[in-house]
């Protein structure tokens, strides 16, 4: 109980600051000037009715690209963390164990939803600029239809030099298409190198589809390698 | 008044993830409330970019260009969640996979078996 006194201490006087944030907070009553300026821009300068994807696909694109690459670094990350030169007793025990097949209920829910969930992140990816979605989002989607099929039979073997190279292939079309824009448009991974099409049509918004697609394949591949990477 | 309900959730749930890192010696559980930190984090930004009567800044029947400026929430603080919440699963994994280590190690999963490191 004495340990866990400054804690509690702790805790509370957080608590203190965080109740005048509460109590001063004031609700906005119109958009901040970078919002609007934002929200006006997007639709007509990207031609994108889903402002927060403009935001992320083009204006902030470069901060994307970036949080790819930390997604990638982690998939190194855990790979390094988890290789072992000589296999320990535990992980051959552990081995053993998840080598035991699924139930047959999970076995045939995977056959039946695994390409429902496809489809769905298909969906996701490819609707990112005119409504709620995006790559990744949809990418995280791919990973869940990975890990229920790995869950309904624990020995398969993921392809892993196919999910590495489809993940670089994605990362370096995602940089051509950036520097596409440096030359042919505005600057790097503007938007506007592919044709705006009419707003809200599915083919519009110039190259922010594309962009989301190459975005959903990346982070999928990525999150699955991670998935492939804790289970072995 | 909506934003503000919203805002105080994602503190209090900030606390509940602090309470349990200070007071869990389990590593999972520590993790788990590092990740709760984490949640409460991006509740607290989205809460702060809600504008009165406002609805969610897509385009469509519902929402005309027109009258976006005037009635959309702002975006830069959902762009920046997306942003955070990649991140958090990123930090998350790689806590896993350092507790995986360290169970491999120690063969437990309490903190309290790690002291040969400190200093």
């Amino acid at each position: 109980m004495m340990q866990r006194l400054p804690s509690a201490i702790a805790v509370l006087l957080l608590a203190l600051i965080f109740a005048t944030i509460a109590i001063g907070h004031a609700e906005q009553t119109v958009l901040r000037p970078l919002a609007e300026s934002y929200v006006r821009l997007v639709p007509h300068e990207l031609g994108a009715p889903n402002v927060i994807t403009g935001i992320l696909l083009t204006y902030r694109a470069f901060d994307t690209l970036g949080e790819v690459a930390v997604l990638f670094m982690v998939a190194a990350g855990v790979g390094l963390v988890l290789k072992e030169p000589g296999k320990a007793g535990a992980r051959s025990a552990s081995d053993s164990e998840a080598a035991q097949p699924a139930s047959e209920i999970v076995r045939t829910a995977a056959q039946i939803l695994v390409p429902l969930i496809a489809i769905f992140a298909a969906y996701i990816i490819m609707n990112g600029h005119i409504s709620a979605g995006g790559g990744f989002q949809g990418g995280a989607v791919i990973a869940s239809a990975v890990l229920l099929m790995l869950l309904a039979d624990p020995s398969h073997k993921l392809n892993s030099v196919f999910l590495s190279v489809t993940e670089s292939l994605a990362g370096v079309l995602f940089v051509l298409v950036g520097i596409a824009g440096l030359i042919f448009a505005g600057g790097f991974l503007d938007n506007r190198v592919l044709p705006l099409g009419q707003f809200g049509a599915f083919f519009s918004a110039g190259a922010i589809p594309l962009l989301s697609v190459l975005l959903g394949v990346k982070v999928g591949c990525e999150l699955s390698v991670i998935l492939d990477r804790f289970r072995a | 008044m909506t934003s503000t309900v919203v805002l105080s959730t994602g503190l209090v749930v900030m606390l509940i993830g602090l309470w349990g890192v200070l007071a869990h010696r389990n590593i999972l559980r520590i993790i788990i409330s590092l990740s709760l930190i984490g949640t409460g984090t991006h509740i607290l930004i989205v809460a702060i970019g809600y504008v009165r009567n406002g609805t969610a800044p897509i385009i469509d029947r519902a929402l005309t260009v027109a009258e976006a400026p005037a009635r959309a929430v702002d975006p830069v603080p959902s762009a920046l969640v997306v942003t955070a919440i990649v991140i958090g699963l990123a930090v998350t994994a790689i806590l896993l996979a350092y507790a995986i280590r360290l169970y491999e190690s120690k063969k437990t999963l309490s903190i309290d078996a790690f002291r040969d490191s400190k200093w």
